[in-house]
């Protein structure tokens, strides 16, 4: 895989979005390059979520995402990974590590016998993650660490231009969220890819991310963590942060 | 079907078998089980239990506006109630916010009781009343080709979606982020319960058919630990149940579709129990 050049760039453009009379977002705009962490911050309702949910595709939105390499200057179809805050799991499902990565990345279908070229492909990604011995184990009977890295490898194959993360280390204890930033710091480093991570937990923000958006309903504040964290803007929001 | 008639014969060796009625169920029974366990997989996982029994309920307003009409076709007015009715209710979900189930509800009782009141302002109703418990031994050569057609539709449609179907239904956003269209395999997967349902609503009953869809699969998820044995077992389950249902109902005079539901359930039971010992609590 391709190290992070800094040549690739993400372009979110005039993103807004309605529900009947509502303004959820308004002519919200980011950029960003591959190699760096975005964190978007904002309080609960500020409209992160759709945000997440109108770059995927996932809700009606106007304004569009254009990424370019800027390397040659074109303009190509961009290819997004993206982790979800929680999935619909209950204990002992029948549904194997195995079986939710091969139905990501295959259309071979689960239910028929494994497919043994794919099994190894699977764990081999795995192991990036430290997850290879967890392929055969049902995803309920995961822990919230483990059930994080799956669906990261998940995401990350195949690599993606823009790798987005929601609310990832909700519910996670001290050393999951530490081992959790480990990982991005890792993708972020060896791979050719831009992360956007939605988070409430200010702190870490402020600790690893390049970049900090302040959203609510629209951008508010953007810049360093330092900029960010400092501004009006965020006091009004957040009050006074230690 | 005479081929099909002889190998069944040399199979199965019963007296039972002598009786054309009693092919033609355990023919039916052997093509539709298989469809009910499948479908079923991914209605529980999707806890849409309460959507397929809406579905069926919707049956009897389908076949109350079909006689109002003046379809002669039952099967024809049915299903294509069933899937105006099914894609309503998926987009009404889709578009509010109160809890599916409630929504679902509303939808279904409104169908039981619309169709009620047609078919007794019509004076139809004696003629009908035999959809809610289901007659499997009166089952067609024309009924069965049907449902041998539906069976081959939705395999095929299994074969092909099943990957993005189980995705949609572990994080919707998260299929959608891997290019699936969410909405229109949702919708698909809806028609096609909207079809088995109808097509076989005529013999298994509007009271029970949700029975046959959820209770393999549920038994199945007991004790299954990946995909591939869930849907092996829903479907052993199905089978199992369809087939020795039939045959005690046979013996001891009991309809088959409550005698078919009774097996399953006593399997779910055993499953329960057996899940208790393997994966613990």
């Amino acid at each position: 895989m391709e190290k992070a050049c800094g040549l690739h760039c993400t372009k979110i453009n005039n993103i807004g979005v309605k529900i009947g009379n509502d303004v959820i977002l308004k002519d919200v705009s980011i950029h960003i390059h591959c190699g760096e962490l975005s964190v978007i911050i904002g309080r609960n309702g500020a409209g992160k979520t759709t945000l997440l949910k109108a770059i995927l595709g996932e809700i009606d939105h106007t304004g569009d995402i254009v990424f370019t390499d800027q390397k040659d200057n074109i303009t190509k179809k961009i290819k997004i990974g993206y982790v979800p805050q929680s999935i619909n799991i209950e204990r002992h499902m029948p549904t194997s590590v195995y079986d939710l990565f091969a139905s990501s990345i295959s259309n071979i279908p689960v239910f028929l016998k494994k497919d043994n070229k794919l099994y190894k492909e699977i764990k081999e990604h795995l192991k990036i993650f430290g997850a290879d011995d967890l392929i055969d184990k049902s995803i309920g009977d995961l822990s919230g660490g483990e059930l994080q890295r799956v669906l990261i490898a998940i995401a990350t194959k195949p690599t993606p231009n823009l790798l987005i993360l929601d609310e990832p280390v909700s519910g996670m204890d001290r050393n999951g969220i530490k081992d959790f930033y480990s990982i991005i710091n890792k993708l972020k480093t060896e791979y050719d890819m831009s992360i956007i991570l939605v988070s409430h937990d200010l702190d870490l923000a402020r600790k690893y991310a390049d970049k900090v958006i302040l959203l609510d309903k629209e951008v508010i504040k953007e810049g360093t963590p330092d900029d960010v964290f400092k501004s009006l803007e965020f006091k009004n929001r957040f009050g006074e942060l230690n | 079907m005479g081929v099909i008639d002889s190998i069944l014969e040399i199979i199965l060796p019963f007296e039972f078998m002598n009786y054309e009625f009693m092919k033609n169920a355990l023919i039916a029974l052997v093509l539709i089980a298989p469809i009910f366990a499948i479908l079923g997989t991914m209605i529980v996982n999707n806890k849409m239990a309460f959507f397929s029994d809406a579905l069926g309920h919707s049956a009897l307003t389908g076949i109350a506006l079909g006689s109002l009409i003046g379809i002669t076709n039952m099967n024809i007015g049915m299903i294509i109630f069933a899937i105006g009715f099914a894609l309503l209710l998926n987009h009404v979900k889709n578009k509010t916010t109160y809890g599916a189930d409630t929504i679902i509800s509303v939808f279904s009782s409104i169908a039981i009781a619309l169709g009620l009141a047609i078919l007794a302002q019509t004076g139809n109703f004696n003629q009908y009343s035999s959809y809610l418990v289901g007659d499997i031994l009166s089952i067609s050569d024309l009924e069965i080709l049907y449902v041998f057609i539906i069976a081959i539709v939705v395999i095929v449609f299994w074969y092909f979606s099943f990957n993005k179907l189980n995705l949609i239904s572990i994080n919707t956003t998260l299929a959608k982020s891997r290019g699936i269209k969410t909405r229109k395999i949702d919708n698909i997967f809806s028609i096609l319960i909207a079809i088995v349902v109808m097509i076989s609503i005529r013999w298994i009953g509007i009271l029970l058919i949700n029975s046959l869809l959820i209770l393999p699969a549920a038994s199945s998820r007991n004790i299954a630990k990946n995909m591939r044995w869930y849907h092996l077992y829903a479907v052993i389950f199905s089978l199992f149940s369809g087939i020795a249902g039939l045959i005690t109902s046979y013996y001891f005079n009991i309809p088959t579709g409550p005698m078919i539901v009774i097996i399953s359930g006593v399997i779910y039971f055993i499953t329960l129990v057996v899940k208790g010992k393997i994966k613990g609590k």
